[in-house]
């Protein structure tokens, strides 16, 4: 049965939406989140809570939750996590024709192609002996928590499609983001915050564009969309209170305002005014439960020191640790998108700067949800929209799409493991190769979700995240 | 519709509407329109096929039967391995089909609707609107009584807010209550189809359709202007320019010949329809690859937007479930081939006078020739009689008018002045190939030239290369089956809630079966017909029985029908993104009735474009523009404004023909902390103070009527005035508070009103702005 038939079919949801085509349609999600048989006043002070379409599990969860450490610019693999001796060799040699003939291109076009060598050695790590580059000095210390996959690909050679590739799984606009199909499908965990929040840093290549569709539901009902949290001013739009108006205040506009709304509801009738109250109710709960989350004084002088922030200050390492406290809370999908990794020049020196913005909030999380028993239940996923080239560009890199490399930690995912390869320049994705749908069917296969089976009917077809490819990465499965 | 008859068996069956979903959904993606992946050479979206599998009417004779039956996996279909399942209740429909002769349609959409005889009523006295003679066919069959309609009050609101997208004053609210007249109601109609607001609320639909917006959509999402467009549309949407032209103009408005250099003006205006695509400025992008990724846009989009049609879908392979082929998708996109756009870079502006100016400029020109006709006159008289000092005085007066006017042109004459805006500009076509799974580095096919979809038959234009103008000619002929319902089942939603057929942007294979299949086809050969009359068709809507129901909804009714898909009654819902902030704007008295020009930019939360990049910068306006109705808001497709978004408002980067309606904490947050709301609750108590006596009833009363269009009963009064009593008290002992909340926003403080009394009807007046009935289309 597919999930959407599960909705039609579920006792505990209202059993209305079954239109000819079997879709949502226009109607309101509201009127699904209704427990059936509940009248309108039993269910006023308590915010309906969306349990998603997957119920059962269509496999045996690993993960509840999604960190996504989001590399925006396209990190060198060739500088991070997958060494080319025989690249080295070739520097500043031309580039095999082979190689390159009749491939996308982007800024090279029509250039001299060149080899250009990995610019750090590598070490081994951890009992794994994990093949990382010196580019980071934090990271090796959870080598062998982590699964380095080498050979990812995707499809579109630029930032903007690339971005909404990876994270929709189409360059096509207008598809639900990864994170509302989570929600979509389980639900979320936490009652007084968004169930999908995504965060941008500080330090480095922030004029590079992250549009907002990156996190749009796309098709799927706005409830689902992802919620952008600033780490510095009000971390929520809107969710401060008016000048002038305390908590006190805004409780006694509230409860006249609920007043009222009951008033009206039991004169006509209408679910969607039970829903609007719950809404007013749950919207509160977050003004309330927002200054607590950004309140970090509860947090050891150890655990900030572990990040190196005091937290709430925009850096990314202050991000990885709101992403913590988010998780906590039952988040269900956590972003945060790191820039400047757009190194098409002096990645020498750049490439070093922006590792150095990440890496030690990346393995401080990693760190942190292990000792706090999370990381078995949290997948993290470190990685770019696409990597760089092999050839030089002067002394920098173009983007690259047809072979390069992410990790993951926890939920499900075994550690100290290398996976997949790429041929000896560094260019195709050789060996195990893992597509960005491969990505995303793995993903939702730890969190419970057979990737086929959650569809979402629009525009007359069933639509997934992994469109109709796509293929569990079994090989890596803990 | 069969969801809601209880007795499925008894019903007869209809292929399109109980055999054809099934098969398109559990057998099409095997044997149906997509040649690349069809097996054992059977179609089963044709009428061959169909007579091959599901034989003469015979169970045992038919070998699909055989094969749904079978229990071996090797025979069974679907196959085992497709993950495809037919339900008992789709295997009885099957057998019951079969069994009755299998007998095949040809599918609804596709073939030109005919009007269908309108039924008598069994009703006492009647009907005179066709659509209600429909509607209660329906539910006579269903043995469902309608409710009554909605009061007068009601009425006025659902009617002003649904066509002019603005509440009723309380004047208007008042004349129609006490107008005795049998018009009455027609006559609210017809000034509200003549008001000029009508145009900026339906536009509103439009844009999501063409996805108008403000700035490129790719990477750093540049800004570009095409308002002219919109103000265009706004504008001939007033006019009530018939559809057919209304397509034309927009699709190949430039190739249009004929009338004034007026008229060439505004369909160049319009033709920047074909620009609404996103583009890119992104280094290292190749044109190549990006002039395909706006070729596949326009197919998917034009087709979307004009036919209901998914045609989108068959840029890589053939359709899944309509016979649109990939050569079709090409060919459709060799219509566009013509444009003259770069691949990478800020797209090409063209400078063009604004709608404005050519309207002044039509009215200046039309004045010169009316005084250089009386300059003649005069001089033919003065030529026949004495001069006098008196006919010297008029010449001179004219010649200087004449002069003037001349001058006046001659400024709107000059390109310098114009607005660079976006338009189509035609020239050589560049070829278009097949790209082989929508690859654009395979130029391996040949060349194709442009067609309409085969199966929907081919242009009779001859030998010669078929242009942007055929291809809307084509959609806007009266021949075109999908142009008038698809049209009409969305300005049916408008106004009654939900489509006839519920999927908006899917009249295909896949779509949804209409709940009145023969009241759809009547309201499209009656569109048709009438002219495409778009305004006369918004009447006949509103003018039904149907649209007056109340949408108060009892109990059994709410359980037989809870979609209310026979329409026994009317259905509430949220207003759009853009009304709910024109709505609180306009009940505050805050709003501006200005129209047309650059779009404007509101209040925004601080750094919200920075999340984009650093360097993105939000101007806001001050003054005036921060009033004006959402439709002239800035949108940013990447950024595109938070409180809209937070309501549902699109991205504009595709064609949305359904815009969710969302019920979320977010929104709450935004009525009741953004400023734009905090701001229209301390002018609405300002008005409340100034304008209705002192005694705090009368105001609240005063406020009610205004957002509601009617008074609060004991209860809401009471509540209301305790709050103000209990906020009155807090910011008497906290002025410093009181004056805090009174500083949101920057329109002009009352100097004469203490400001804990402001500040205690600002609280009373964010209650009335955040009410679910305020922000709610009875």
């Amino acid at each position: 049965m597919n999930p959407f038939e599960h909705v039609q079919h579920s006792a505990c949801r209202r059993t209305f939406l079954t239109g000819s085509a079997g879709l949502l349609g226009g109607a309101a999600l509201s009127t699904l989140l209704q427990p059936k048989g509940v009248l309108a006043d039993e269910v006023q002070r308590q915010a309906p809570r969306w349990q998603g379409v997957v119920d059962p599990y269509h496999v045996a969860p690993k993960a509840k939750r999604v960190i996504f450490l989001c590399m925006a610019g396209g990190p060198s693999h060739l500088e991070t996590f997958d060494y080319k001796p025989k690249l080295a060799e070739l520097g500043g040699q031309p580039m095999p024709e082979s190689y390159t003939k009749g491939q996308p291109i982007a800024q090279l076009q029509d250039k001299k192609l060149t080899c250009m060598a990995p610019q750090y050695p590598f070490d081994r790590h951890g009992k794994s002996g994990q093949q990382i580059s010196r580019v980071f000095t934090h990271l090796p210390e959870v080598a062998d928590e982590i699964c380095i996959i080498r050979s990812l690909k995707t499809e579109a050679i630029n930032h903007d499609p690339a971005h909404t590739f990876i994270n929709t799984g189409t360059t096509i606009s207008g598809r639900p983001a990864i994170g509302s199909w989570l929600l979509y499908g389980l639900g979320s965990e936490c009652e007084d915050l968004p169930g999908f929040i995504v965060m941008t840093s500080t330090g480095g290549g922030e004029n590079q564009p992250i549009a907002s569709r990156q996190w749009h539901s796309g098709f799927l009902p706005g409830e689902f969309q992802g919620v952008q949290f600033q780490s510095s001013g009000d971390p929520m739009l809107y969710v401060r209170n008016p000048l002038g108006v305390t908590v006190d205040d805004q409780r006694d506009v509230l409860d006249t305002l609920q007043k009222l709304n009951r008033h009206r509801d039991s004169a006509v009738r209408d679910p969607e005014i039970a829903t609007r109250i719950a809404q007013y109710e749950l919207a509160f709960k977050m003004q309330m439960s927002v200054p607590k989350l950004m309140d970090f004084s509860d947090e050891t002088k150890e655990t900030l020191e572990l990040y190196g922030t005091k937290g709430g200050d925009g850096t990314f390492a202050g991000n990885c640790l709101l992403a913590r406290r988010l998780a906590e809370r039952g988040v269900r999908f956590i972003q945060l998108y790191h820039r400047g990794w757009d190194h098409h020049g002096g990645i020498k020196d750049g490439i070093v700067e922006t590792a150095g913005f990440v890496d030690q909030g990346t393995a401080a999380l990693i760190k942190d949800l292990k000792r706090r028993g999370m990381l078995d239940e949290t997948l993290v996923i470190w990685g770019g929209e696409f990597g760089r080239t092999p050839m030089a560009q002067g002394d920098g890199r173009d983007h690259h799409i047809k072979g390069f490399s992410i990790f993951m930690a926890g939920g499900g995912i075994q550690g100290g493991l290398t996976y997949g390869a790429t041929d000896e320049l560094g260019y195709n994705a050789a060996e195990n190769i893992v597509h960005v749908h491969d990505m995303h069917a793995t993903m939702l296969h730890v969190l419970g979700i057979d990737h086929k089976q959650l569809t979402y009917r629009y525009r007359g077809r069933d639509f997934r995240l992994t469109d109709v490819h796509g293929h569990v990465v079994k090989d890596i499965l803990a | 519709m069969s969801v809601v008859t209880a007795n499925a068996e008894a019903q007869e069956l209809t292929f399109n509407r109980d055999v054809r979903p099934i098969l398109s959904q559990k057998c099409f993606v095997c044997h149906g329109p997509d040649a690349g992946t069809r097996e054992g050479d059977l179609r089963l979206d044709e009428e061959e096929g169909i007579r091959a599998a599901f034989g003469p009417g015979e169970l045992e004779k038919s070998e699909a039967w055989r094969r749904i039956k079978s229990a071996d996996p090797e025979e069974r279909m679907p196959p085992p391995d497709s993950e495809l399942h037919l339900t008992p209740t789709e295997k009885g429909t099957l057998r019951r089909w079969i069994a009755s002769g299998a007998k095949w349609e040809g599918h609804w959409a596709f073939i030109r609707p005919r009007r269908p005889p309108v039924p008598e009523s069994r009703h006492a006295g009647g009907v005179s609107n066709p659509i209600d003679a429909l509607v209660l066919s329906h539910l006579e069959a269903e043995n469902v009584a309608p409710v009554e309609r909605a009061d007068r009050a009601t009425l006025i609101r659902r009617l002003s807010l649904d066509v002019i997208g603005l509440p009723p004053r309380l004047e208007e609210v008042d004349a129609f209550v006490n107008d005795q007249a049998e018009d009455a109601y027609e006559k609210v109609v017809d000034r509200l189809l003549a008001s000029k607001q009508f145009g900026e609320r339906l536009a509103i639909y439009w844009f999501d359709l063409v996805r108008y917006a403000d700035s490129v959509g790719y990477h750093k999402d540049r800004h570009r202007d095409c308002w002219s467009y919109r103000d265009w549309v706004i504008t001939v949407l007033n006019e009530n320019k018939p559809y057919d032209e209304f397509i034309r103009e927009q699709l190949a408005g430039d190739l249009l010949t004929g009338g004034t250099k007026f008229d060439r003006y505004r369909r160049q205006i319009a033709s920047a329809f074909n620009r609404m695509n996103q583009t890119t400025s992104e280094g290292g992008a190749q044109a190549k690859e990006y002039l395909a990724k706006y070729s596949a846009d326009r197919v998917r989009n034009t087709a979307a937007i004009f036919l209901s049609a998914t045609m989108g879908c068959a840029e890589c392979h053939d359709h899944k479930y309509d016979p649109f082929t990939t050569d079709d998708f090409y060919r459709f996109a060799s219509f566009f081939a013509d444009i003259q756009e770069r691949g990478v870079g800020n797209p090409a502006h063209t400078p063009m006078p604004t709608m404005a100016q050519i309207a002044q400029w039509e009215e200046l020109d039309q004045e010169l020739a009316d005084k250089r006709a009386s300059l003649e006159a005069l001089a033919g008289q003065l030529d026949s009689n004495e001069k006098n000092r008196n006919a010297d005085d008029v010449e001179s007066e004219l010649r200087d008018e004449i002069e003037s006017l001349e001058e006046q042109i001659a400024k709107l004459d000059d390109q310098k002045s114009w607005q660079k805006t976006l338009i189509s500009t035609t020239g050589r076509p560049r070829p278009i190939r097949v790209l082989p799974r929508g690859n654009w580095l395979d130029e391996s096919r040949p060349a194709i030239d442009p067609a309409v979809p085969q199966f929907m038959g081919r242009l009779d234009i001859g030998e010669q290369r078929a242009t942007r103008l055929d291809l809307a000619n084509w959609i806007a002929s009266t021949d075109n089956p999908l142009t008038a319902r698809a049209f009409i089942n969305r300005l049916w939603r408008i106004y009654f809630g939900e489509g006839i057929s519920r999927t908006l942007d899917d009249l295909g294979a896949q779509g949804a079966w209409p709940s009145h299949p023969d009241l759809l086809d009547w309201l499209a050969v009656e569109f048709v017909e009438s002219g495409w009359d778009i305004k006369h068709m918004i009447k006949l809507m509103i003018t039904s029985d149907a649209y007056q129901r109340t949408s108060v909804c009892p109990e059994d009714l709410r359980r037989r029908d809870p979609e209310n898909r026979l329409l026994a009654r009317q259905t509430s819902f949220r207003l759009p993104a853009e009304l709910v902030r024109d709505n609180a704007l306009a009940i505050s008295g805050l709003l501006s009735p200005k129209m047309f020009g650059r779009s404007v930019r509101p209040y925004q939360p601080a750094n919200y474009w920075y999340r984009l990049y650093k360097e993105a910068h939000y101007a806001q306006d001050h003054g005036e523009d921060l009033y004006r109705r959402g439709v002239y808001t800035y949108w940013r497709r990447s950024f595109w404004h938070p409180s809209l978004r937070a309501f549902d408002a699109p991205a504009r980067e595709e064609c949305l023909a359904q815009r969710p309606r969302s019920n979320t904490p977010a929104q709450s947050l935004v009525l009741l902390n953004d400023p734009t709301y905090v701001e229209a609750a301390r002018v609405l108590a300002m008005k409340m103070i100034q304008e209705s006596d002192g005694d705090a009833r009368q105001r609240i009363a005063w406020a009610y009527r205004r957002a509601l269009a009617r008074l609060p009963d004991v209860a809401e009064a009471t509540a209301l005035a305790e709050l103000q009593q209990r906020q009155w008290k807090r910011y008497t002992h906290d002025e410093v508070a009181a004056e805090a909340l009174l500083s949101v926003g920057e329109y002009p403080l009352p100097e004469d009103i203490p400001p804990a009394e402001l500040a205690s009807w600002t609280s009373v007046a964010r209650v009335i702005l955040n009410l679910h009935e305020t922000i709610t289309r009875p």
